[in-house]
């Protein structure tokens, strides 16, 4: 198959270009890129008023495969991907059985090429059953196609096991995902200590809870010389740890969601909603503030989801007893294209650095540029049209976004992974 | 008199005004409780289910005695035969009560917002009979009426509460309530023993010495101290918190004159105060609030079932 993708804005820093050229596509890769290319027999697809950038990954996402298919499954969380504009996603190891060995990481990949609408590239537990016990087979993932290792959810609680987990894995040279939360201090924390925990009479999260662990795990990275990347990062104390990390000299990166900064323990008021439980929690207006300013100065590497789909009835519940986290991943680009790049805060270049150049340079899979040459992972998205996030349902399994009702600015029209169409005109192939 | 509430759930949303005629009606009401035949018409025809989803034995013979002294229909459904013990979500729960044509649900539930949730599931008017840590309205409005029949008003009245600040339902409805009339609110604890922000709450003090405080109360309101936790336990003893924090004899020369000292019950002797304080004839208004509990929530439920708008009449 080939496709000439004529007259749309090509964005991509990687390559140097920010500008109106034609891309055109052969078989799985991208052959020619430049102003009034010739179709030759490819299909011509009239791009103008759109913008092109390489394909866009998340770096954070559960798909609930195998184990907890009411929730999700790879083939709709994969879908809610393509209608998100994602060409790859990195999957939490966090399912039933634990994604701990090479046959779950196999499993994931051959469910993934069989039934998914993008690349899924799996991440494994750190630790045998995410139980900070035991080393993983680590190795044994790798050799199936394992990019990373955390134990997403709750973390590794012994500086010890985390330690050795990293001393042992780092020969393999993938990096290692913290999920950053003492459960000692935590406990049965709600929401985010202080104001809203007080309010609403729910257990708080404290915003140290995440803080003492992120210094813990750059210390423990410093040890061992290990990787890092702090996941999901919520609080301005914890941003700061990883910007002095990083001045250090030491190989530590980090993601931050829509939710944490578009978002505040504020919107949880009276009415419990469930959709806003996440972990980490929502935090402060200046907590927030802090991660968009990583964003715009660079100390955030990432933009990710932390995409957590619930049955209806598990979120339909007490706020105590319902679970943690909300789906996002059909509104991140939309949501990053409305708060930071129509408020001037950032160009899409940064975008492209924080949703497709830095996520597959962490995960270390291959680079995808828009030169003739690489890997036709492609995602093109109207800049301009309006819409409101859940209007019109989803392509994920769940309905449990934050940022249902949002009206939103920008939305993905076409999406290609190895130069075939995941997404046209909006709509899943 | 305008009473325009469908639920009693968030006191925040109650002005003075609403408060005031709430505690008047009480009042009114309280004649009914001295009578001979303790039971009038008011509420006849109208169904009340008391769903108490945790143990409670003082809230729930309150708001029954409550019920059959207006003569309103009364299901108790709850304790250890609720269907939740047998897996059934909150939500499913409510949908098979409305199934019965209800008139209102008074909920007690461990987890916060439970009654926010059976608002938007039920037609029923909802009285939240306390909810996790969040609220206990009615209970703060019974302390409310103590405090008044003695003090006659609330305005720049000091009111010290003394204990478990941080997981008390009682405070998420009291000290706000306190505020709206006009009290001026001290907590007294330990650190572990407060919320992350009692400002937020109201509280426009927080001491960590009774001592201090103690001379400048009008009302000294004592909480109740849980004896059960050892494990990861607030404080390092009952003897030292009863040291720190208890009302005994021992402090009385501390206090106004005509200070009075109030508990949500169950008491503990020996812990929050000793039996002196308990029982002292002029201060202690412990069982005065039990009996406000009828009162206050008999007016509840006819304010918020209709009241003198309805037809009904007390």
């Amino acid at each position: 198959m080939a496709f000439l993708l004529k007259s749309a804005h090509v964005v991509d820093p990687a390559a140097g270009i920010d500008g109106v050229v034609d891309v055109k596509i052969e078989n799985d890769r991208i052959v020619e890129v430049g102003e009034d290319l010739s179709a030759d027999g490819a299909e011509v697809l009239d791009l103008s008023g759109k913008v092109l950038v390489p394909g866009l990954v998340d770096m954070h996402v559960h798909l609930r495969e195998p184990g907890y298919e009411h929730k999700g499954t790879i083939e709709s969380e994969t879908r809610a991907a393509a209608k998100g504009g994602m060409t790859g996603v990195c999957s939490m190891p966090n399912t039933d059985p634990v994604t701990d060995n090479g046959v779950t990481i196999e499993y994931v990949k051959s469910v993934a090429e069989r039934e998914g609408h993008c690349r899924v590239f799996p991440s494994g537990a750190m630790t045998r059953g995410l139980k900070g016990e035991i080393i993983s087979e680590m190795g044994d993932m790798v050799a199936h196609g394992a990019v990373a290792f955390t134990d997403d959810g709750r973390g590794v609680q012994g500086a010890g096991m985390l330690r050795r987990a990293m001393d042992y894995g780092k020969m393999f040279g993938k990096v290692f995902m913290s999920h950053c939360q003492d459960e000692d201090l935590v406990g049965d924390g709600q929401v985010n200590e202080g104001v809203v925990s007080t309010r609403l009479g729910l257990l708080g999260w404290p915003a140290e809870g995440e803080e003492i662990q992120i210094a813990r795990d750059i210390a423990v990275a410093r040890l061992t010389g290990a990787k890092l990347h702090i996941q999901h990062i919520s609080t301005a104390r914890g941003l700061e740890l990883v910007r002095a990390a990083k001045a250090e000299g030491l190989e530590v990166t980090c993601e931050a969601t829509p939710h944490h900064m578009f978002l505040t323990e504020d919107a949880i008021g009276e009415t419990y909603d469930t959709s806003l439980k996440v972990n980490p929690p929502l935090r402060t207006a200046e907590d927030a503030a802090a991660i968009v300013a990583g964003v715009i100065d660079g100390t955030v590497d990432a933009i990710v989801t932390d995409h957590a789909p619930h049955a209806d009835w598990e979120k339909a519940r007490e706020f105590e007893l319902a679970p943690f986290g909300m789906t996002g991943i059909e509104a991140s680009l939309a949501l990053v294209n409305t708060n930071l790049v129509k408020t001037g805060k950032i160009d899409y270049g940064r975008m492209v650095e924080l949703m497709s150049i830095a996520p597959r340079r962490i995960l270390g899979v291959d680079a995808v540029s828009i030169q003739p040459g690489s890997l036709a992972d492609i995602t093109v998205f109207d800049p301009e049209v309006t819409w409101t996030v859940g209007a019109d349902g989803y392509e994920s399994k769940a309905n449990n976004c934050g940022f249902a009702g949002t009206e939103v600015t920008g939305r993905a029209t076409d999406v290609f992974v190895g130069g075939k169409r995941t997404l046209t005109d909006g709509v899943i192939c | 008199m305008a009473f325009n509430h469908k639920h009693l759930i968030d006191i925040t949303e109650y002005s003075d005004t609403d408060i005031m005629t709430i505690l008047e009606t009480a009042k009114a009401f309280s004649e009914v409780n001295e009578r001979a035949i303790k039971k009038v018409p008011t509420l006849k025809g109208k169904t009340i289910v008391n769903m108490f989803n945790e143990p409670s034995t003082r809230t729930r013979s309150s708001f029954e005695l409550a019920e059959k002294r207006l003569s309103a229909d009364s299901l108790n459904f709850g304790g250890s035969s609720t269907s939740t013990v047998k897996g059934e979500s909150l939500i499913d729960t409510v949908m098979t009560l409305n199934a019965y044509k209800i008139d209102m649900i008074i909920v007690r539930d461990k987890h916060a917002g439970a009654p926010y949730i059976l608002t938007q599931h039920s037609p029923a008017h909802v009285i939240d009979a306390g909810d996790g840590k969040h609220g206990h309205p009615t209970q703060a409005l019974l302390d409310l009426y103590s405090i008044w029949e003695r003090k006659g008003s609330f305005e720049g009245l000091k009111v010290g509460i003394v204990g478990d600040i941080g997981h008390s339902r009682v405070c998420g409805s009291l000290i706000p309530a306190l505020k709206i009339m006009g009290a001026e609110v001290t907590v007294v604890a330990p650190g572990t023993l407060l919320p992350a922000r009692p400002d937020i709450l109201g509280a426009d003090h927080v001491s960590y010495s009774l001592d201090d405080v103690l001379p400048e109360l009008d009302v000294v309101y004592m909480l109740r101290i849980q004896r059960e936790r050892l494990e990861g336990a607030p404080f390092p003893s009952l003897r030292e918190y009863h040291e720190l924090f208890g009302l005994t004899k021992r402090r009385e020369h501390l206090m106004k004159p005509d200070a009075i000292i109030c508990h949500p019950g169950p008491i503990n002797r020996g812990v929050e105060f000793d039996s002196y304080m308990a029982d002292h004839p002029e201060r202690s208004v412990i069982l005065d609030q039990v009996y406000a509990g009828i009162c206050v929530r008999m007016a509840a439920l006819y304010l918020l079932l209709g009241g003198a708008d309805n037809g009904l009449s007390a």
